[in-house]
């Protein structure tokens, strides 16, 4: 029996900044009323915002097509088209559904279909993919693409990083004015980024509510509650959403409220949520009284370096600095911290298929952190793709993992 | 009267009941194909297990239920088929072993503490290769019948490397192997081998080895290879299809 999950009362404000921003974007895409920019989910958002455009996120529109679990009609048109089912399925999940002409934007949102773009920017600090799913789009709508290529992986940050980062997204500033037609305004663009840093701090704090035992909050509410901090930092929605989830989450932790009802376990999750297997896994998790109370994907919206008084070089820092960018003795030793930080007995490792950048389970780290006494778990899957995903194994997996650590 | 405590393992290709009593002793085993009607089969089994014990259903205490089905049956409690492998095992050797279960639809390296704790465990990835599936399979297309595969294999005299990840690529590499003129047992025992190596890159394996599961019942062959190809010390215990059914049967004597 799934144990009794307490209700997140901002969920209902939540809907509501999602609904702006989709809004926003709608009428600027479809009605005229403003520029639409795309942007990869740690990209110069800020940067977009300072312009007045509309921002657009294709990976959120991946995550969305992962969990209404229409990638499986869409992806076969882009692997018809020449996009391999291997790589990234929030690419050819996308892509596959241009093709197609359907979104569930139409059905959620109003949209009568994905927002055409004024121009596209990217940044590779996460992957090349994102690099080549902008382009096809340069391609069918003839728009300018523009990106910053980030050095990768880093090890230590040093200065020569962040500079040449720096200047990449200064002369970005430039092509943007001519899509826009006017001058940067350098105070809009500090306004943005000291925004979209107090969101980034508030949802740091919310995350870390989940160190209280039992945790008031799971991965799996973190991957909804998300959705502000990946498509609207840099806008005041945003922290006035965190504000009011923090508030809940720290009542939560002061009335000893659980996630889950009778926390046994509380464990760590690594690596790309299965999106169209939330709320099983939720359920799951649930059952066995197993609190996922962390994970490196929530925590991968926290740019703590960002800094007003100096944009461009805060953002080049923090869009570098990012854990998928770095080493994995870099990952290795964030993820150890956070093991300890949150009192996690455990970590789940999720090795998705088509997502091998945000997997860190294939250059033996799990074999090092259990050597060093943390228990883990690899589990196959894929974000969206659930060709690559077994229900019965990855089930048998997570409840044995769980037996294995209450016999202990 | 005498309590007995049943342990049912409903696994992709067949269903296993063990039937034990307060000093854990068999007393009664049934195993059936799993086939659709999964809890109909499990029935059937737990009534063939308590016939051949002499008792009735009034004189089950406690069921615990494993394997890919464990769900969809009734019992007392559910353990799964990871857990019921290493207790199985562990009854037979116990001491400090690595548990390695070949099945029907998957394989699993479990390490068992030597307080008979299961410490860690790996499953294969999301593919038939190197499991019973796969050696149905390409039995079927080689038209031997798979009972015949130890015997031939033993009358090998040459290794032939066969190593495809997928079930489908390697029935090609068996063609152009018979193509090639290599004798059918030389062949069988490279399909053999191909499904120990898939194990044992699974993890790092070292010790004492119990195997388990219906693959190693049907296929004693493959203790051989372990031994030969891989020097390991290997034990297998008595009915090696049913222990994870006795597994699952000694957490339920045990509560």
């Amino acid at each position: 029996m799934p144990a009794k999950r307490v209700e997140i009362k901002a969920s209902g404000a939540l809907k509501q900044v999602m609904a702006l921003h989709f809004e926003e974007i709608r009428q600027a895409a479809e009605e005229r009323k403003g520029k639409v920019a795309w942007c990869t989910s740690v990209g110069p958002a800020e940067l977009l915002h300072a312009f007045g455009f509309r921002v657009y996120f294709p990976e959120n529109h991946g995550a969305i097509l992962g969990t209404s679990r229409s990638s499986a009609d869409f992806i076969p048109a882009a692997t018809a088209a020449g996009y391999s089912p291997e790589i990234c399925s929030y690419l050819t999940s996308d892509i596959g559904g241009y093709l197609k002409k359907e979104t569930p934007l139409k059905k959620l949102y109003g949209f009568k279909g994905i927002p055409r773009p004024d121009v596209l920017v990217y940044n590779t600090n996460q992957c090349r993919d994102v690099q080549d799913w902008f382009s096809f789009y340069q391609r069918e709508f003839n728009v300018p693409l523009m990106g910053i290529s980030t050095p990768h992986p880093v090890p230590a940050l040093e200065e020569r990083h962040i500079k040449g980062v720096e200047s990449q997204i200064a002369a970005l500033v430039e092509p943007l004015e001519k899509v826009v037609g006017t001058k940067l305004d350098m105070a809009q663009l500090r306004k943005a980024v000291a925004l979209s840093r107090e969101c980034t701090d508030l949802w740091n704090e919310v995350l870390r509510t989940g160190t209280a035992v039992p945790s008031p909050l799971t991965f799996f509410d973190a991957c909804i509650h998300m959705g502000p901090a990946v498509v609207m930092r840099g806008r005041p929605e945003a922290v006035d959403y965190y504000k009011l989830l923090l508030d809940e989450m720290k009542a939560r932790v002061k009335d000893g409220v659980a996630a889950v009802e009778g926390e046994k376990l509380r464990l760590y999750w690594d690596g790309m949520p299965v999106w169209g297997r939330l709320r099983d896994l939720s359920e799951q998790f649930s059952s066995l009284r197993v609190c996922l109370v962390v994970s490196t994907y929530c925590n991968s919206w926290i740019f703590d370096e960002l800094d007003p008084s100096r944009p461009f070089y805060s953002m080049a820092k923090a869009y570098t600095k990012l854990f998928i960018n770095r080493t994995e003795q870099v990952k290795q030793e964030y993820i150890r911290r956070l093991v300890r930080d949150f009192k996690a007995d455990g970590i789940i490792f999720h090795d998705s298929k088509t997502c091998p950048n945000n997997a860190n389970s294939r250059y033996g780290m799990p074999q090092r952190l259990s050597k060093e006494g943390i228990p883990t778990l690899v589990i196959n899957g894929d974000l969206c793709d659930l060709r690559f995903y077994s229900d019965v194994q990855v089930r048998t997996s997570i409840e044995a993992f769980a037996e294995q650590l209450l016999e202990k | 009267m005498t309590e007995y405590f049943l342990g049912i393992d409903i696994g992709s290709w067949s269903t296993k009941a063990v039937l034990v009593d307060g000093h854990k002793r068999v007393v009664g085993k049934c195993l059936r194909r799993s086939g659709v009607e999964l809890r109909k089969v499990a029935e059937e089994c737990r009534d063939e297990a308590l016939r051949q014990a002499g008792a009735t259903i009034k004189d089950l205490k406690r069921t615990v239920a494993t394997g890919f089905g464990r769900d969809a049956v009734s019992a007392d409690g559910v353990r799964t088929e990871i857990s019921c492998h290493a207790r199985g095992a562990f009854h037979y050797f116990p001491k400090e072993i690595t548990v390695i279960d070949i099945g029907g639809q998957d394989n699993k390296v479990i390490r068992v503490s030597p307080h008979g704790k299961h410490i860690s465990f790996k499953m294969n990835r999301k593919c038939a290769a190197g499991t019973g599936a796969f050696l149905e399979e390409v039995a079927l297309k080689m038209d031997i019948p798979l009972k015949d595969f130890t015997d031939l294999a033993r009358k090998s005299t040459k290794k032939l490397p066969i190593g495809a990840f997928c079930t489908v690529f390697t029935s090609t590499e068996v063609l152009a192997l018979i193509r090639k003129g290599e004798k059918k047992e030389d062949i069988v025992r490279g399909l053999l081998a191909s499904v120990a190596a898939r194990v044992m890159e699974m993890e790092p394996i070292t010790g004492t080895v119990v195997l388990t599961g219906g693959v190693i019942a049907y296929n004693p062959g493959l203790r051989d290879i372990f031994e030969q190809d891989y020097g390991l010390k290997v034990e297998i215990p008595p009915d090696p299809q049913f222990c994870g059914a006795l597994g699952a049967a000694l957490y339920a004597s045990e509560g």
